[in-house]
């Protein structure tokens, strides 16, 4: 009873605190807009509306056909129409278009015989995105209606996209940015929450009070599982709103990932909070953390092409575990009972920092 | 005053930092009921003593009992009967006077009714009730003192410790703060205070004198005076400065502190007659003075004992 007393009283204390601290506050909800517009904005590796130049020397309906499709991908923006592939040559040296699409005359017979590719695309390869794109786009005759009559083709490679059909990375980046905002924002906020008590002097007080470490500790947490959980939601819904980021899963997954991974860096940024002895150290230690988790976790490279070594620091960080949860609730519509393994990562990772924060958070000055 | 048991009792307590001998061998013991004053400059110890006295700091070497417990295996049991006031303010400045009292209410697990009828007390008595919904970052030097001796005595302890409480606060303040402590004692409550200041030192039932981290004397302020082993001379002059040299070149003088026109020499017990020396020597000069042997005052004792602490060292 008189524990649970004390843990209210720190916990009101912190939200009376943060309350009238204004750039705190405005950290809390000014980190996911800016970040959420900053990333699903400017880190924009969706290809739209390339400028391009076809030369339809066939001038067949299969022909009309295949431009009609490309168009319709909208990947492609027809600028130009020219007769001869010298012409798109001179286009793409000048600058003007990024692909040339070149059609010959007897288009029709190749696609029927699949002796020969039926069309060229000349690609400005300086860029390896618009190389993708051009890679990409060999694919896309396939789909249209030519297929039909060209069933007996050999090397007809059908992509199919899943999740994300208009290959939009927003999509992806979305759900991966919650976990990185979190990781920001809660590790920070803890890390400097003991610190600044006491660079203030305050701690001297405290520690000379009947207050518990546990009891500390969890009424310094508990505040900002709170305001974790509001960013979730600022997160995921301005996602919805912005960037059309569909939320496949069940809203009850969401919430216990996101409390376990909130739980997991609060823990984190105590353990910080007690190796540090001022504010500004607790940043720096905030950004060791931070770091490798934004460049190892799957949030900015796949995973899987990460090297070994790489990998397995990847699966220390709480990051790590909580992107493969959060996407795989929210874009694949996936239990989370079938992830198991990130689950308890997590939980594994919390126990141990907040037992190693308790434990070297000491009562005494010495 | 009746000498009741001893509510602090410190045997050799000593503390190291690194190597830096922060306090030293220090054995003291506080009867109930008294205000006990901790009197040196920076650094003498003070603060550590404190801190080793609260269960804050683990002596290096040395044993102490407060209220009948351990300072080392039972410090966390110490802390729910003791008052603390830290040098530094140390509540909170960004919560109002009232959120402060509250919260210190609550981790001292007194909630609900009591809570606010103790807050609502302390306000009156220590006369911020105006001041109630006001941050304490924005108090005055003597207002944000008096939430911190509210917040510390709060949960009604038996003992006090208020490390240089009145350090930055006028004159004024000063006198009512002592006031509070007065009553406070009378209540029956013992209070260790330290400081720096000797007409506080004067007001202490009890008065230990550290330097250096030793303890150079203690005793009430009266003993102090009377057990001191120098004679006091008083000389008034003319020309101060000419018969503070003159003086100072007399070898049985111990030391000379000069307060305006006044000098005060100390000299060693064991030589008879100091102000008709001092009076020889200040006519062989031309000096006109008044010289009078006087009752030592407090920082005379202060003086004469860092001084003999100094040449022994």
């Amino acid at each position: 009873m008189n524990s649970f007393l004390r843990c209210v009283a720190i916990m009101r204390k912190e939200l009376l605190q943060l309350s009238r601290d204004r750039l705190t506050f405005g950290m809390i909800v000014g980190i996911p807009l800016i970040q959420l517009t900053m990333f699903g904005y400017a880190i924009n590796t969706d290809v739209r509306n390339l400028s391009a130049a076809v030369a339809d020397q066939s001038d067949s309906h299969l022909s009309r056909q295949l431009i009609a499709d490309i168009n319709a991908s909208q990947v492609l923006k027809f600028t130009h129409q020219v007769g001869t592939a010298q012409e798109l040559e001179t286009l793409l040296d000048s600058g003007q278009i990024s692909i040339g699409l070149f059609i010959p005359h007897d288009f029709d017979r190749r696609i029927v015989t699949r002796e020969r590719q039926a069309v060229q695309l000349l690609v400005d390869g300086t860029d390896p995105i618009i190389l993708g794109v051009g890679r990409q786009l060999t694919s896309v005759p396939v789909l249209f209606d030519t297929q039909r009559n060209a069933r007996n083709g050999q090397n007809l490679i059908e992509v199919r996209n899943y999740y994300n059909p208009e290959r939009r990375s927003s999509v992806n980046i979305v759900p991966g940015l919650v976990g990185v905002i979190l990781t920001m924002t809660m590790v920070l906020f803890t890390a400097v929450a003991i610190v600044r008590e006491k660079e203030r002097g305050n701690l001297e007080l405290l520690i000379n009070t009947p207050v518990r470490t546990t009891e500390l500790m969890l009424g310094k947490i508990a505040p900002y599982v709170v305001i974790g959980l509001l960013q979730v939601v600022i997160i995921l819904g301005l996602g919805g709103l912005l960037f059309q980021v569909p939320l496949r899963g069940d809203r009850i997954d969401v919430l216990w990932a996101s409390l376990l991974f909130i739980a997991t860096n609060l823990a984190l940024g105590l353990f910080i909070s007690t190796s540090a002895k001022t504010q500004f150290q607790a940043m720096q230690m905030t950004f060791f953390i931070f770091l490798p988790s934004i460049l190892l976790s799957g949030f900015m490279f796949p995973f899987d092409g990460m090297p070994d070594v790489a990998k397995h620091v990847a699966e220390v960080l709480p990051l790590t575990h909580f992107n493969r949860l959060i996407r795989g609730i929210v874009l694949r519509g996936a239990e989370i009972q079938s992830m198991m393994n990130d689950v308890l990562a997590l939980v594994v990772i919390m126990v141990v920092t907040l037992g190693l924060a308790i434990r070297r958070f000491s009562k005494r000055l010495d | 005053m009746i000498e009741h048991q001893a509510v602090v009792s410190a045997r050799g307590l000593s503390r190291v930092f690194g190597p830096i001998q922060a306090v030293r061998d220090v054995s003291i013991e506080i009867p109930e009921g008294t205000i006990f004053g901790f009197l040196g400059p920076n650094g003498s110890g003070k603060s550590t003593t404190i801190r080793m006295l609260c269960g804050l700091l683990t002596p290096s070497s040395g044993e102490a009992t407060v209220l009948g417990l351990d300072v080392r295996k039972e410090a966390e049991k110490l802390k729910q009967r003791i008052g603390y006031m830290t040098q530094k303010f140390s509540l909170y400045e960004d919560l109002t006077v009232q959120e402060n009292l509250r919260f210190i209410a609550e981790i001292y697990a007194i909630g609900g009714k009591r809570r606010n009828s103790r807050v609502e007390q302390l306000l009156q008595e220590f006369e911020l009730k105006d001041q109630c919904k006001q941050r304490a970052g924005t108090l005055s030097g003597g207002q944000k003192q008096r939430l911190a001796l509210a917040a510390a005595i709060l949960h009604e302890p038996s003992l006090l410790f208020l490390d240089e409480p009145t350090s930055a606060v006028d004159p004024q303040h000063r006198r009512d703060f002592w006031e509070t402590l007065f009553q406070l004692a009378d209540q029956g409550t013992t209070i260790l205070v330290s400081t720096h200041y000797m007409d506080e030192a004067e007001r202490c039932h009890q008065l230990a004198i550290l330097h250096q981290g030793l303890k150079v004397a203690d005793g009430s302020p009266r003993v102090l005076g009377q057990n001191i082993d120098v004679h006091v001379v008083e000389v008034v002059a003319d020309n101060a400065n000419r018969a503070r040299q003159a003086i100072g070149l007399m070898r049985q003088v111990s030391s000379i502190t000069q307060l305006g026109v006044r000098l005060r020499v100390l000299i060693p017990k064991n030589i008879p007659d100091p102000a008709t020396l001092v009076k020889q020597v200040l006519e062989q000069q031309q000096l006109v003075a008044q010289v009078n042997q006087v009752a030592p005052s407090l920082e005379d004792v202060f003086v004469a004992v860092t001084d003999l602490q100094a040449q022994a060292a």
